[in-house]
Order: C-alpha cells, then sequence, then structure tokens
C-alpha cells in the first residue's frame, strides 16, 4: 500500500490523495473516498460476480469489522481456507479492518474494561481482548487494520475520558507487539472524547509510533456537530501529512478515508 | 412407454417483477430461460395496467427471455380469505381494502394479455386433492366452461372473445379432475379436443406459493408452438395435485394424463418439486415444471446436492473447507467454503443469496441433464445413477419403483432385492 498526500485545497484543511492498493489495479484510489461496508466480508447488497460492475479501483476499498467473525468460522478455520480474501472470493479488494461498525458491532463502553473492549453484537454483548483481536487479524490477513480501542460517548466524565486514551494507547502497543508483521500495516487508533487536550495527548502519542497511518475514532457517539470541527482538527494538527488518516462516524475535511454511517441501511 | 420429451423445463416464478436473491444476469448465467409472474401479486403490485404503460413484463424488468404467467387463481385461493367461487368466477375478499372483488376467467386473461408474457394460462377452478367428493366434479367441468369463455368469440349469449394476443401470447389449458382417474380422463380429452398448443397438470402446494419459482429451456417450446398460430389451445397443464396427495397417487395422476395428452405438445406440471419428483415425472413424461422450493429451502440454510439436501447450518458444517458440492461448478461453489456459508445462512441476506443461487444452478443442472441425456439415448442410466447417488443403500422408495415401472425404466439394479418385486 502507498498513500500520497497530494494537492491541499487553499484556505482549508481538505486534501486530495491519491491511494495506490497494488494488485491487479495500477490506478489509485482518489481520496478522500469511502469505504464500502460489509457483513461477514462480503457487501450485503451485492454478490461478489457483480462487485465487478462497481466503477474499479473506487470500489475496492471495503471496510471489514473482525467482531463479525467471532462466532464462526474458527480462527484455525480462516487460516486453512487462506485468509479473508480467499474465504470471500474478492481476492483484489482492498479490505480495511477495525472493529467497530454500524449495524452489527456497535462499542459499549460500560462493559469495556481493563481486559478489552465490549461490542453489541447480534450475539449479544461481547467482550474482545487485544489477543483474541489480533488472532483474528493474523488468520483474516486484511490490508490495513486498525489497533483496538476504547471509544466513549461525549457525556462520560474527564476521568473515563482520559482512561479510554490510556487504554486505546496501551492497545496499540499490545496488538503492534502481537502482530506477526511488527505493525507493518496498522493504523493507529485516536480517540479523546470531548476533550480538545485529550484529542491532542491521544494523536500525538500514537503520532510517535511507527504506524502506517491513523484511525480517527470515538465520533458519533453523543458529541454535537458544532463540537466536531475542533476536535478533529485538535487531531489532524497533531498527525504527520504525509501518512493516510481514516475517520469513522463523520466525515469533515482533513481526512482520507471515510467509513460511512449508514450505507448498509440506505443500499438496503 | 415411450418417453416423447424432447426438451425439459424447469421454471422458477418471480415475485413482483424480481427473482428473490438472484439478478437477471445472474439467471441467465445459469442458463434459465423463462420465468413465471405470479399474475396475483404482479396485477396488485405493480399493477397491470402501469406495466403495460410501460412496454409489458419483459421491459419492465429488463428480462430479454421468456416469460409465463398463471391464471391469478390460485394465489386468491391459497392467500385470502376467499368469499366464494361461482360460475362466474372467482369472489375473494381485496386485500388492499378487504371490499368484495370477482375474478372472472376474462378479467384474467385481460390482465395477463397486459402484462404481455409469452406463456399464458387460463383461469382454472382449482380444488385441493384432499378434498373428495361432488365438489371436484364440479371443479373439472367449470374448469372446461371457463376456458371456452377465454379463446370463444360467443359462448351462448354472452361475447367473450377474452384472449386478445393469440399471436404472440400462447394459451395453457389445465387439466383438472382431482385424483379420480375417471374426471381427469374426461378433463383431457375436453381439452384435447379444444387443441391447445400445450398442457399443463396443476398442483396445489400445501403451502402458500409466495415466491419465485424459474424456467429454462422454454425457447424451444416457444418455437414450437409459435408455429402453430391456428390451434387457440396452446399447451395442456395438469393441475390440482399436490395439495397434500400421497406419491402414490401423485404419479398415477400425472402417468394417466401423460399418457393421454398428445405427445407432439409440451406436458408443464406445475408446482413440482423436489429433484426426485421431477425425475419420475419426468420418466412419465412430463416435460415442465415450476417450484418454489430451490430458493425457499435455500433460505432455511439447506442446499441441493446429488446425494439429497445438505444442511449448511448444522454445526459439523462449522469447519469444512470443502465447497458445497464438488461437482457443482457454479459461482458459490468456485468461490466459497461450507465452513464460510455456515456463518451466514440464515443469519445474513448474503447467505440466502448465495444458496439460492447454488441450488437454481443445481436444477437448471438437473434439468439440462435430463434433457441431454434423454437426447443421448442413455436416459434409463441417468436415471439409475441419479438414484444411486441419492439412495446409496438402495432404499428407494416404492412408489418411485412403480413409477418407473409404468415409465418402462429399469431400476431393479439401484432397488435392494425386498423391494424390488419384479425380474
Amino acid at each position: 500500500m502507498r498513500f500520497v498526500a497530494a494537492k491541499a485545497c487553499a484556505g482549508s484543511r481538505a486534501r486530495a490523495g491519491a491511494l495506490y492498493i497494488g494488485g491487479n489495479s495500477a490506478a489509485p484510489i482518489e481520496t478522500p473516498s469511502l469505504m464500502i461496508s460489509t457483513l461477514k466480508g462480503l457487501p450485503a447488497f451485492i454478490s461478489r460476480d457483480h462487485l465487478g460492475d462497481l466503477p474499479a479501483p473506487d470500489s475496492h476499498l471495503l471496510h471489514v469489522s473482525p467482531i463479525h467473525f467471532l462466532d464462526c468460522p474458527a480462527t484455525k478455520t480462516i487460516c486453512t481456507i487462506g485468509g479473508l480474501h480467499q474465504m470471500v472470493g474478492l481476492h483484489d479488494h482492498f479490505f480495511i479492518a477495525s472493529p467497530r461498525d454500524s449495524l452489527e458491532s456497535l462499542p459499549e463502553s460500560d462493559g469495556t474494561n481493563k481486559l478489552g473492549a465490549s461490542f453489541e453484537t447480534p450475539s449479544g454483548r461481547q467482550l474482545v481482548k487485544p489477543s483474541a483481536y489480533m488472532e483474528m487479524i493474523t488468520s483474516l490477513m486484511p490490508n490495513l487494520w486498525a489497533s483496538m480501542a476504547d471509544e466513549v460517548p461525549a457525556w462520560v466524565s474527564d476521568k473515563r475520558n482520559k482512561t479510554s486514551v490510556d487504554r486505546t494507547l496501551r492497545w496499540l502497543d499490545e496488538c503492534i507487539n502481537l502482530d506477526l508483521e511488527g505493525g507493518k500495516n496498522v493504523l493507529g487508533f485516536v480517540v479523546g472524547g470531548s476533550s480538545i487536550e485529550e484529542r491532542k495527548r491521544c494523536a500525538t502519542e500514537v503520532a510517535a509510533r511507527n504506524v502506517s497511518g491513523f484511525w480517527i475514532g470515538g465520533f458519533g457517539l453523543g458529541e454535537s456537530i458544532e463540537e466536531r470541527p475542533a476536535l478533529l482538527h485538535a487531531v489532524t494538527d497533531s498527525l504527520p501529512e504525509e501518512k493516510l488518516r481514516l475517520v469513522s462516524g463523520l466525515s469533515l475535511p482533513g481526512v482520507d478515508i471515510i467509513q460511512p454511517f449508514l450505507s448498509t441501511e440506505i443500499a438496503a | 412407454m415411450v418417453i416423447s420429451i424432447i426438451y425439459l423445463s424447469m421454471f422458477f416464478n418471480l415475485f413482483l417483477g424480481t427473482i428473490k436473491g438472484l439478478t437477471n444476469i445472474q439467471l441467465e448465467e445459469i442458463g434459465c430461460q423463462l420465468i413465471l409472474g405470479n399474475t396475483y401479486h404482479l396485477a396488485l403490485r405493480p399493477g397491470a395496467e402501469l406495466i403495460d404503460e410501460l412496454g409489458g413484463l419483459h421491459k419492465f424488468m429488463n428480462w430479454k427471455r421468456a416469460l409465463l404467467t398463471d391464471s391469478g387463481g390460485f394465489q386468491m385461493v391459497s392467500l385470502l380469505h376467499l368469499a366464494d367461487i361461482t360460475e362466474q368466477g372467482v369472489t375473494f375478499q381485496s386485500p388492499v381494502d378487504g371490499k368484495p372483488m370477482l375474478l372472472t376467467p376474462e378479467e384474467s386473461i385481460q390482465i395477463q394479455n397486459k402484462i404481455g408474457a409469452d406463456i399464458i394460462m387460463a383461469l382454472d377452478d382449482v380444488v385441493k386433492t384432499t378434498i373428495t367428493g361432488p365438489r371436484i366434479e364440479e371443479a373439472m367441468y367449470r374448469t372446461l366452461r371457463w376456458i371456452d369463455r377465454c379463446i370463444s368469440e360467443t359462448v351462448g349469449t354472452y361475447n367473450w372473445a377474452a384472449h386478445k394476443r393469440p399471436d404472440v401470447q400462447n394459451l395453457f389449458g389445465i387439466v383438472q379432475g382431482g385424483l379420480d382417474p375417471v374426471l381427469r380422463d374426461i378433463c383431457v380429452r375436453g381439452l384435447v379436443d379444444r387443441d391447445l398448443p400445450g398442457y399443463i397438470k396443476q398442483y396445489m402446494l400445501k403451502e402458500n406459493i409466495r415466491e419465485p419459482t424459474i424456467l429454462m429451456n422454454i425457447l424451444v417450446i416457444m418455437s414450437s408452438m409459435k408455429a402453430n398460430l391456428t390451434s387457440y389451445w396452446d399447451s395442456y397443464a395438469i393441475g390440482g395435485l399436490v395439495g397434500g396427495e400421497d406419491k402414490d397417487s401423485f404419479w398415477r395422476v400425472v402417468a394417466q394424463c401423460t399418457a393421454s395428452l398428445p405427445e407432439d405438445k409440451p406436458r408443464y406440471v406445475m408446482g413440482v418439486g423436489y429433484p426426485l419428483d421431477i425425475v419420475v415425472c419426468s420418466a412419465l413424461g412430463a416435460d415442465m415444471y415450476d417450484c418454489v422450493y430451490p430458493t425457499r429451502t435455500a433460505r432455511f440454510g439447506t442446499a441441493l446436492v446429488p446425494e439429497g439436501i445438505l444442511k449448511l447450518k448444522n454445526r459439523a458444517m462449522a469447519n469444512d473447507e470443502r465447497p458445497i458440492d464438488l461437482t457443482c461448478s457454479c459461482m458459490v461453489c468456485k468461490n466459497y467454503t461450507r465452513a464460510y456459508l455456515h456463518g451466514l445462512v440464515t443469519k445474513d441476506a448474503m447467505g440466502s443469496q448465495l444458496l439460492s443461487y447454488h441450488n437454481l444452478s443445481y436444477m437448471m443442472r438437473l434439468s439440462k441433464n435430463l434433457h441431454t441425456s434423454i437426447v443421448e439415448g442413455r436416459f434409463p442410466e441417468f436415471v439409475r445413477g441419479f438414484l444411486q447417488t441419492q439412495f446409496p443403500r438402495g432404499d428407494v422408495p416404492e412408489w418411485v419403483c412403480n413409477a418407473m415401472e409404468v415409465a418402462g425404466v429399469d431400476i431393479s439394479s439401484c432397488c435392494t432385492p425386498l423391494a424390488s418385486w419384479h425380474d
């Protein structure tokens, strides 16, 4: 994967870029770009034999949540099958993994503790530890993956918010350590809730690690729309310009790839 | 008995203008040639007038191959609070506003004229085979009278002239008569006298038909029917079965009808069905079928395989890395493992879609194999292979043995000695 942040828009933080995902597509994906949501690796609305009808290579960016695979297949089976791309028959597509999605894997901060992050899933509330998460990442082999995070809603106490940043940073280090490739394809997760300070702190700390890019999360969890620009700017101002930035839960200038909140519902 | 099958069709029907779970391109890919549309559902939504205004159902759903519509009668009988069946037609409660509505044979034909399918069906007086008594005889005679109203210029003092497009739409008549061979015979003769292009054996399913089934290989039939412009009767349908009757009665009725219907016109058994039933009916001389089974069973996580069925929800599938069927070359079997599908079926819509795709491919393959084996003169061999795969222990059901005997297909090598009582 190669990302080139190109032209910045004068007078704004917006920037155009090119994402080279390799494989058969020589042409890059132009950013800002959207990821297509998937359920267990397949878009909910279109089977693999029709995916080719969508514009390429822009439609090759897919989001996958490893949490969808908690129940089955077993990680050992996914390994023997040959990983996510082989399992869903999408060898030319570019998968970016992060735990949260808008339908089947919703972060549940009340259940999150020092051991792991909690998610509401169709099979109930699940606590996911970094070790389990990395086992799934290793077997799935997505092209890029976000580290685990403690995403909290905007109304938590300052203390809870600070804890969420500490945990997120600790889990980033843990995930990199557990990664057999040493974090080659990791996207460092940035949180911080509604606090400008915590956002800055988290972003600066994550940027200090050797990551491929950044996953900016913790949005769409109760903060007001007016607050968002300032919070996002606090993050992006602390991140190196040449690296890829993804965001979930919203879309604002200054980011490159967006995880749409409602794409599955709209398509359905 | 000579098996006069020249072409074999397996068809699936569409619901509101689309097949549940498959796109037109996918249908073309698996070899589907003909799709059945439910007139009742289409007339409700989007409505026959709208379809007509937009150029007919082919254009509306962008399907370049063939289409068939049924009369709409069956859905009313099975889906609605039926008020009454009278000589005039079928009165029912409108699902929209609850007001009483009447569907006459003429109106059914007019709606079908608007929808514009290549094959259309006359409204018949449908009765479940589990019903006994004089109602069956009444239904049979009424079916014949209703058919006349569809095709006749004048009947008595009325000017019916219902079917307006006999040059582009082929009208099928339906053989009724329950399980009574005498009544069936009368009905068959009545229809044969009217010289239809083809015949339908109407089956009533135990459950409501609410969903699509798909057709294939109809192009061969279409060309032969279009040539037959002088006769009003385009085809024959064998109806009124698959309503809970046992298999023994079922095959006997099919056998009786195929024996008396003209050999040079297609025989369509509505509502059949399971792969085994299709093989048996084909041996008895039927040509066309429709059923919801492959797509419905897919939504319950069941795949169709040569050995019978494979329940993908089963825990044993969770780590099985094989495709559904090693002998199948459909898109699903080429790309997906049982383990992955196990996680999808019954939980995600994509699971139903993928399984529907495979199941429909299986049915297409079965039809094609039946057709090819007949054309190449090795039909009995194919049947034996099919039965041996499905019943490796030789426990072929007795009704199948009996039917095959009548059909003249020797399957003694497939059955255990006890079951085979003929030399």
